[in-house]
């Protein structure tokens, strides 16, 4: 049972990790239809904007230790997103009209600039997070031990998630959004920027992948730059598994499937556990295959 | 502006009619010429080639999403390892049976899925690339050897004349492109390519004239997957040692990247775009470490400036054409 248990706080903080990051693929496919495979790779530079400013600027500042994630995790979460947009304006904005194919081809282009810059900005091997940066506190819970890391990641997901959620459901803008989801001309008719609605996604999406990628480096400390498509791989994953597009569904496809690995690794097998992974995606999608809580959205091609 | 390309791609033209005849005396020439170095990645090219033309039947022809080619590419080059180390066969017989195991594998592993549309089949060919991938790494059964892969210790032998240079192996392959690339150009005309190409173009409409589209796009998956396969011995027999490391999903990308930047369904397209993936960053040695950024750049720009890649599928016309005359 204690197995169990810790199993399960593993997986829901990995999988708090995913369902982050698999907000930016829902977001971004639930507007544009278009796969960002650029997508993991914010995260990855985001974890390695976290590291520079930790090791470079924050080691000298000698400001607490709380004050110093926070600060860490905007500057990761601004530069990030504006990169995001940047993007976006660069990359897929001329692409708007065109097929949808030629806007994954050059996602994919994106997605191997960003990881080869990446490499020669901050090197081929593995980068090491400050170990002084994670809180290292934790509690022993009924035998379950639960360190204040894992519950930091569970946290700051859940709350994100839950203001994201208020906010496309509860806020003006969120209905601007949604209303741009269904179909951008009509939206367009209604007054809605679609540009800036665009923009807007392009920045959430990036940034919570980059406070993903802050929390992820501080949680392993070990960071490189092919993680962008390891998680990012993952992180899709779980948004087709809650349904693509929808913002609940990338929330519960994030956290199962974290848990799925954790359970698979710990009784199965840890070397087997990324087969699991794809086997569970592809069974789901042989018998629904608009995922768990889809909608019929991703049916369009 | 369709009808015009076509002009210009018509074969009874004299400077088409010239092209092709001095592009094989020029390839027929290049290994006595050339260093072993660049034969050798004219070697690596002829195989991109082959993948290249095996992935433009699923994606080019029927408009499959499939990001996990690589996958059948290692189906065919572990079973040519495997079998060669256990029981000693011939090559040649390897590269039908390896061919024929990866269109087993395509089929088998497409068949449950193949009824998805777009995104989500890319997803799960992703998925399948990776399956394959972890489960060579995983050595089930002792069979692939691990991270570190097999050893193969066979080569193919042309009436008992050893094929172990980089010469030799640059007819092989180049021979075996010319094949493929004979075989494709009469399907592509052929009752199937036809039907493939409607099933691209409007699965609805296709379904209405009575094309059996799920069978059309598992047949592209199958003939995909085998000649993949069997690109695979040639692989296996050039490197002489394989390795998981091989076949990453990043491969597959690139190749699926290489049909589209060649311009979908385009053959020709096909051998140009893997050739300036594979042979302009040797040319460019000194920056071979911005290979990758370059590319990627390349890639978005690509997109943005020339969506239709480097050497459009004629059949555009053709299809043009057809719609005029009915």
């Amino acid at each position: 049972m204690v197995f169990f248990l810790e199993q399960l706080v593993n997986g829901l903080t990995v999988g708090a990790v995913y369902a982050l990051v698999a907000l930016g693929y829902t977001m971004v496919y639930g507007v544009m239809r278009l796969i960002n495979f650029a997508h993991g790779d914010f995260f990855m530079l985001g974890s390695y904007v976290g590291f520079t400013v930790l090791v470079k600027v924050m080691e000298n500042a000698a400001l607490p230790l709380w004050l110093t994630l926070i600060l860490t995790t905007v500057i990761a979460l601004a530069s990030v997103a504006l990169l995001g947009v940047f993007v976006e304006r660069a990359a897929y904005r001329p692409l708007r009209k065109s097929s949808r194919l030629t806007a994954v081809v050059s996602a994919l282009g994106v997605s191997i600039f960003l990881q080869n810059a990446a490499m020669l900005i901050w090197g081929a091997r593995y980068q090491a997070y400050p170990p002084w940066a994670s809180p290292t506190a934790k509690w022993i819970i009924g035998g379950v031990t639960l360190s204040l890391m894992q519950a930091l990641i569970m946290g700051v997901s859940l709350v994100l998630m839950v203001a994201l959620y208020l906010f496309v459901q509860k806020t003006t803008v969120g209905a601007a959004i949604r209303a741009t989801a269904i179909d951008h001309d009509t939206a367009r008719l209604m007054g809605i920027d679609v540009d800036s609605i665009i923009r807007l996604i392009f920045l959430i999406g990036p940034g919570l992948g980059a406070i993903a990628g802050v929390l992820l480096g501080l949680y392993y400390r070990q960071i490189h730059f092919t993680v962008g498509w390891a998680y990012g791989l993952k992180a899709f994953t779980a948004a087709i598994l809650g349904g693509i597009g929808n913002i609940p569904g990338a929330m519960v496809g994030g956290l199962l499937l974290g848990i799925l690995e954790m359970l698979g690794a710990g009784y199965i097998s840890a070397a087997w556990k990324d087969v699991f992974v794809f086997l569970i995606l592809i069974l789901l999608l042989m018998f629904r295959p608009t995922g768990l809580l889809g909608e019929r959205v991703a049916e369009k091609v | 502006m369709g009808v015009l390309k076509l002009k210009r791609m018509n074969p009874d033209q004299p400077a088409v009619k010239w092209l092709a005849p001095a592009i094989i005396l020029a390839a027929a020439v290049l290994p006595f010429r050339a260093s072993d170095y660049w034969v050798d990645v004219c070697v690596f090219w002829g195989i991109n080639v082959l993948l290249g033309l095996s992935l433009n039947i699923i994606v080019g022809e029927v408009g499959l999403f499939n990001m996990g080619h690589m996958a059948f590419f290692a189906i065919g080059a572990y079973t040519t390892a495997i079998l060669s180390a256990r029981y000693g066969i011939s090559l040649w017989i390897l590269m039908v049976a390896s061919g024929l195991t990866a269109a087993g594998a395509g089929y088998i592993l497409t068949a449950p899925i193949i009824h998805l549309r777009g995104d989500y089949l890319l997803m799960v060919t992703i998925g399948l690339n990776e399956m394959i991938r972890i489960s060579l790494i995983n050595n089930p059964f002792e069979l692939t050897g691990g991270p570190n892969g097999l050893i193969v210790l066979d080569q193919f032998r042309f009436f008992g004349y050893v094929i172990q240079k980089p010469r030799d192996f640059y007819f092989l392959v180049w021979s075996l492109v010319a094949i493929v690339l004979f075989a494709l150009s009469r399907l592509q005309h052929s009752r199937i390519g036809r039907a493939w190409n409607y099933v691209r173009e409007d699965p609805i409409a296709a379904e209405a004239t009575g094309i059996d589209t799920r069978w059309a796009k598992l047949l592209a998956f199958t003939l995909g997957a085998g000649i993949a396969g069997a690109a695979g011995t040639v692989f296996a027999a050039k490197m002489m040692v394989i390795s998981p490391d091989s076949f990453t999903f990043m491969e597959s990308v690139t190749l699926f990247a290489i049909v589209i930047l060649g311009g979908m369904g385009s053959m020709p397209g096909v051998i140009l775009a893997s050739g300036a993936m594979i042979v302009l960053p040797e040319l460019l040695r000194n920056f071979a470490q911005y290979r990758m950024l370059f590319f990627g750049l390349a890639m978005v720009l690509m997109m943005i400036f020339r969506p239709q890649g480097l050497w459009p599928s004629k059949r555009w016309t053709t299809k043009l054409k057809a719609g005029e005359g009915e």
